[in-house]
């Protein structure tokens, strides 16, 4: 048989394709649509949160830092409850990273605060000595792109059913609605007025300059995704 | 007429032997970079503050990974293909104006491609899945490309006079469909320009799987792009180059049926591997794990096929510095795939994982086998293209030598700093309590972080070497006969 494949290409490269292609399908077919269902607790991201996981995407984030807690006891302890695959269900693409050169994110936003954030991103080593992350001080003066985190959201919201607008149970037996606005100069607007929560806490001045006058520097973004995360 | 040997025609290859080497140095330079600046944080800055946003690590990083991945050894893996494929094959590319046509638009547009992602990446502009980071535009242009090499590959062979296809040629098919497959489904985004009607980014996608599903398939395919990448073309290229190079025939047929079609089967299982104790489902992970640890036999298969073709001949590793290069890359094959399914183990995994550990088995793989094997083919085929001696031997043994201490140097360096970095992150002091802050865990893996990049920066200095080595022969080279070019490589002392 493999020597008649040897003469015989065609068939040979078919014999290769189905090989190789069959793992793949045993593997990832059977648990897509459960693997893709939310937590109760999990809300798709704001405008504002999203454009600052844009940022974090943008910098690779993700080359350094995980969004993985693995259930073992060394893990929880140090960054809290271990991940489930519901509160992954709106995350296009996926964060896990494969290296934790720095630790992990997933919920962070539990654990550090605005003011943390931005000492740590304008000079790491002031708050961590002994830190070898390197220092993103363009995020002080680069804005976010929110007008393409609204376009993702759009996108989301119409082919992926993410739910915006519409009533989310919360862990506690409440509820809560993420609000997408229904035009782009609506979203920029309630970005803004996120954004301007975020500035509250920051001391930066050109910052909050940039936030009043109706603009918003990726740092403001970024730290809005990172307090989101929990 | 009949008689005469064929006159094969290289200049496809050549065009492929060129970006080998360059983009080889490219990728290379960066990762050297990169490793400084771990040790060292301030080199983040090296061309000052204000073009910090371009030269940090984390922006630099997937250059690197993707500058070595589709830069050096795709340029390596084509310009083989182009050499190899004509000679088993029995037919030249100089028959076909169409074929030959195909080759130039297939080189050309390849770089145009590599100008976008470089260009791309820098500015930030990526999906974040590694080894994909391309967004949509590059992406179509990345199909293209691959399309006209499988019309070129199908083409060739359509061509071919030999009716039975030589071991290389399997492999070659199969790193076609393979990475065809995976880089398909795992690209599978929507632009969101379109899709909301013209707001935001052109460029901008957002991936058709969420979470779970989405780190599935990434590492489906960032597995087995290694697989298809690193493991099967570099196979296609030791089971021509090295019994060319020896003149000893390949020792076993029968083996190289197995090791093949059991690489062809088992590959696929492990990607799973990468997302032990993640939240995808636990039988996929086990079912990964268990096939990872059978990876070794058809890994091993070829490994070893290679080792004992050289059975007698065994002093041509120490004459010859080019079989130096194709025995130790099987050699460091054989290292890392067995490494690879110690660290698929989960009660090891969950040590290695997410440690310098994996980065040290990625590099032991890709200086000590791929780049070897790629820089040893291209060695062979210098003579051949250029109808020149190689240069210098002496320069070829002084970059082995270089090179391969360079390659202990990093992976013994990260072999210690990852285990000792899972093993702090674990420890709990006697009232249960973690001993170490996570800032801990990083200070002290400052000394091996050196030796690393003392490492990779010797490993680029003989990636230097090569280029001048090349770059000589093709210049400066004694011109050869053909008589001379049969099996050992003709090469100055």
């Amino acid at each position: 048989m493999f020597h008649w494949l040897e003469k015989h290409p065609f068939f040979f490269a078919v014999g290769v394709f189905v090989t190789i292609a069959f793992a793949g399908l045993i593997e990832i077919v059977p648990n897509f649509a459960e693997a893709s269902r939310p937590s109760i607790g999990t809300k798709p991201y704001t405008t504002l949160e999203l454009a600052g996981r844009h940022v974090y995407i943008k910098n690779s984030c993700n080359a350094c830092h995980s969004q993985l807690i693995r259930p073992f006891k060394a893990e929880t302890d140090r960054y809290g409850d271990y991940s489930l695959s519901g509160e992954y269900a709106y995350d296009r693409p996926f964060l896990w990273g494969s290296k934790r050169t720095g630790p992990d994110l997933m919920r962070v936003g539990n654990y550090r605060t605005t003011d943390w954030h931005e000492n740590h991103m304008r000079d790491p080593r002031s708050v961590v000595p002994g830190s070898i992350m390197p220092a993103y001080a363009w995020l002080f003066e680069n804005s976010a792109d929110v007008d393409t985190a609204y376009a993702e959201q759009v996108t989301v919201r119409d082919f992926f059913s993410v739910p915006y607008n519409q009533e989310i149970p919360m862990k506690d037996g409440s509820k809560e609605t993420v609000v997408l606005a229904d035009t782009l100069a609506g979203a920029q607007a309630s970005a803004l007025e996120e954004a301007k929560l975020v500035a509250a806490d920051m001391k930066d001045k050109s910052v909050q300059d940039a936030v009043s006058a109706g603009q918003i520097p990726e740092i403001v973004a970024l730290i809005a995704y990172m307090n989101s995360l929990k | 007429m009949e008689n005469r040997p064929l006159e094969y025609d290289y200049t496809v290859a050549k065009m492929f032997m060129l970006t080998t080497v360059l983009l080889g140095i490219v990728g290379m330079l960066v990762g050297v970079i990169l490793a400084w600046q771990l040790a060292f944080p301030s080199v983040n800055t090296i061309l000052g503050s204000g073009v910090a946003e371009y030269t940090n690590f984390s922006r630099l990083r997937p250059l690197h990974t993707d500058a070595v991945i589709f830069g050096f050894t795709l340029s390596g893996i084509w310009a083989t293909w182009y050499y190899v494929g004509q000679r088993v094959l029995k037919v030249s590319m100089a028959e076909s104006k169409v074929l030959m046509f195909l080759g130039k638009l297939h080189f050309w547009l390849y770089l145009v491609g590599v100008v976008a992602v470089v260009v791309s990446l820098l500015l930030g502009i990526t999906t974040s899945k590694e080894y994909a980071e391309f967004e949509w535009p590059i992406d179509i242009a990345i199909v293209i490309v691959w399309v006209i090499w499988g019309l070129s590959l199908f083409g060739l062979i359509g061509m071919r006079r030999e009716k039975s296809l030589y071991i290389s040629i399997w492999y070659y098919i199969a790193t076609f469909l393979g990475i065809a497959m995976l880089y398909l489904f795992n690209n599978m985004e929507i632009p969101t320009y379109f899709a909301s009607g013209g707001i935001g980014a052109w460029w901008h996608s957002v991936s058709m799987y969420s979470g779970t599903n989405d780190a599935l398939v990434q590492w489906w395919y960032g597995h087995n792009a290694v697989a298809f990448g690193f493991t099967v073309p570099i196979v296609a290229m030791i089971y021509y180059f090295l019994p060319k190079e020896s003149g000893q025939a390949v020792f076993s047929y029968k083996l190289s049926l197995l090791s093949f079609w059991g690489l062809m089967f088992v590959y696929l299982w492990a990607g799973g591997h990468h997302l032990l104790f993640s939240t995808v489902p636990d039988w996929m992970q086990t079912m990964s794990s268990v096939f990872s640890v059978i990876l070794i036999l058809p890994s091993w298969g070829s490994a070893i096929n290679m080792l004992l073709t050289m059975k007698g001949e065994w002093q041509q590793v120490a004459s010859s510095p080019l079989i130096k290069f194709m025995v130790l890359a099987s050699t460091f094959y054989m290292f890392s795939t067995l490494e690879g399914p110690i660290q698929a183990i989960k009660s090891v995994n969950a040590i290695a994982h997410f440690t310098d550990w994996i980065v040290g088995h990625v590099h032991d793989g890709t200086l000590g086998w791929v780049a070897f094997m790629i820089m040893a083919a291209l060695f062979h085929m210098a003579p051949r293209v250029f109808k020149r001696e190689i240069y210098s031997k002496s320069l070829m043994n002084t970059q082995f030598w270089i090179q391969t201490l360079g390659v202990v140097l990093y992976f013994t360096s990260m072999w210690i700093a990852g285990i000792t970095q899972g093993m702090m992150w674990r420890a709990h002091d006697e009232f249960g309590n973690l001993a170490y802050s996570f800032i801990d865990t990083v200070t002290v893996l400052h000394p091996y972080y050196t030796i690393r990049a003392v490492g990779g920066t010797l490993y680029l200095i003989g990636m230097f070497l090569f280029a001048w080595n090349m770059y000589k022969t093709m210049t400066a080279g004694r011109r050869v006969e053909e008589n001379e070019l049969q099996n050992a490589s003709p090469m100055a002392a």
